[in-house]
């Protein structure tokens, strides 16, 4: 479990983040939204370390990564797995490559060993078969795909994920939701999924934290969010007629009378 | 205001070495590394210095040749000039500044695109000392083959004035070889090496720098790419002449 209390960040005299305290959930796909400009990619650069808030903490398991000295900071890094919005991939590596690398350089285990590994969580996110292509030979699905295998080859307890969605079509979008919502029940690991896209806000979303002009305005589910009261929140989840549509429908039937329910569960 | 920024400049350079001079996280993937560096940065760098030293060897001899018409200067000259040029200065100073072009824009653009597209971040967010990781092995490839390339140009372009002399009637080759061998100075070769691996420090080491630190995207990597090599273009200017006053006084 990662929590955050009353962590605040400002950039040349402009607050970004206001006393933002929140709890991210092992077992649970954790959702960062809010609008561009909100404040989440702060969030979330400084719950990985990349950015050292103001004031407050930010305790994963009860160890304070901002007061933490710097070996104790490596050593919490290495139970993290980050996917990156542009995948990050290293381009001079293959595939197999970029997904034994964390393994290379954090473990003593052998070349065979290190590479059935790489070939195991290739296998995971099904991209077995593509080990010696390079990152420019794939497409931007597998490009994600392979920089979860790579964030899981440490088998992480805490994964974080910036947009993984974005620049990727609706379809291959749910299958990136799928793939780490399942790696995330499997390994039981802790999840924060920073991102904009609605399709995974409702689909995923077990615990979501609504950040709005530097604040967290609300906390909840993909069911209760249908409810809610916030008018920010409703502005930005359901923007389109489409999604206000969706809404008025979940209100009046309840969730699992929504068409979409019945095909998820065929699905499975 | 220029003086505060190049202070603050020179004091994060500073920061950003004591961070790359630690000791690396694993040996084995340094020394892969290096090898790698070695292979893309200094044997990929020979055909350049082939090229550029075999011309500038026959061009100083053409010009020693024409421009040296005086009977009281003996013919012999003609070589031992293009020798002590060559070993003096173009074999280090000018091939380096050459070698800033294609190595520092090299090196600050592949680390300026790995930082923009999030590779860096990504090596920190595992716990690798992304500097130490990256632009160690450049640094200490770079600087070891120096030495390599400095001799290798040395001889290349002697080659291109005995191929003036061989080919054209403007000296005799027993002339030119004569010259090449009167009253060699052993010390000046060394001098050229040891000059040769301050400025193979100093275009390694602030190209990286630059690189680091780029933000923003595509065209951010295209200047930081830019200032890299005008920087370390300056640096080597700067070098050469505290270095020639230290060693050669």
């Amino acid at each position: 479990m990662i929590e955050v209390k009353n962590i605040t960040k400002s950039f040349d005299g402009r607050t970004v983040l206001h006393d933002v305290s929140a709890t991210f959930e092992t077992g649970k796909t954790n959702l960062i939204i809010g609008q561009s400009g909100s404040g989440k990619t702060v969030l979330m650069k400084s719950l990985v370390g990349l950015l050292t808030p103001d004031s407050g903490s930010i305790l994963f398991d009860g160890r304070d990564m901002v007061t933490m000295n710097n070996s104790e900071r490596k050593e919490l890094r290495q139970e993290i797995g980050m996917l990156f919005q542009g995948s990050a991939l290293f381009d001079s590596e293959t595939v197999l490559g970029n997904v034994m690398f964390p393994l290379i350089m954090f473990t003593k285990q052998s070349q065979p060993e290190m590479r059935d590994r790489a070939m195991f969580c290739l296998e995971r996110v099904n991209l077995k078969g593509a080990e010696n292509k390079y990152p420019s030979e794939i497409s931007g699905g597998m490009q994600k795909r392979v920089a979860i295998a790579r964030a899981i080859a440490l088998n992480p307890k805490y994964l974080f994920c910036d947009e993984p969605n974005s620049g990727l079509d609706p379809r291959t979008s749910i299958l990136i939701d799928e793939l780490l919502s399942d790696i995330t029940h499997e390994y039981k690991m802790t999840t924060v999924i920073n991102t904009h896209d609605m399709n995974s806000v409702l689909g995923i979303g077990e615990n979501i934290i609504f950040i709005n002009k530097g604040c967290r305005e609300w906390v909840g589910n993909k069911d209760q969010i249908f409810a809610t009261t916030n008018e920010a929140l409703n502005d930005f989840v359901f923007a389109t007629d489409l999604f206000q549509e969706v809404k008025e429908y979940v209100l009046k039937n309840g969730r699992s009378e929504h068409p979409g329910a019945a095909r998820r569960e065929f699905k499975k | 205001m220029i003086l505060t920024n190049s202070l603050a400049t020179f004091g994060r350079y500073c920061m950003f070495m004591g961070r790359v001079f630690s000791a690396p996280d694993k040996w084995k993937v340094f020394g892969r590394r290096t090898i790698n560096e070695i292979s893309a940065l200094g044997i990929g760098s020979i055909p350049l210095v082939l090229v550029i030293s075999i011309f500038i060897g026959a061009v100083i001899t053409i010009q020693m040749q024409l421009n040296v018409t005086s009977p009281l200067i003996p013919a012999y000259s003609v070589g031992l000039a293009t020798r002590d040029i060559v070993l003096l200065e173009f074999s280090n100073s000018i091939l380096c500044l050459i070698l800033a072009g294609k190595v520092g824009s090299n090196i600050a653009s592949e680390i300026g695109t790995m930082r923009v597209t999030e590779q860096i971040d990504a090596l920190e967010i595992m716990g690798v000392n992304s500097a130490n990781y990256l632009v160690l092995p450049k640094i200490v490839g770079f600087v070891l083959f120096m030495p390599v390339l400095v001799i290798l140009c040395i001889g290349v372009a002697m080659v291109g004035g005995y191929l003036v002399a061989m080919f054209t009637d403007l000296i005799s080759v027993s002339r030119y070889e004569y010259g090449l061998q009167a009253m060699f100075q052993e010390w000046y070769v060394w001098y050229g090496l040891i000059k040769s691996l301050v400025f193979g420090f100093i275009i390694a080491s602030v190209a990286s720098f630059y690189g680091y630190y780029v933000k923003g995207g595509a065209l951010e990597v295209g200047k930081a790419s830019t200032n890299g090599v005008v920087a370390s273009s300056i640096l080597i200017l700067l070098f050469d002449v505290i270095l020639t006053k230290l060693l050669l006084q």
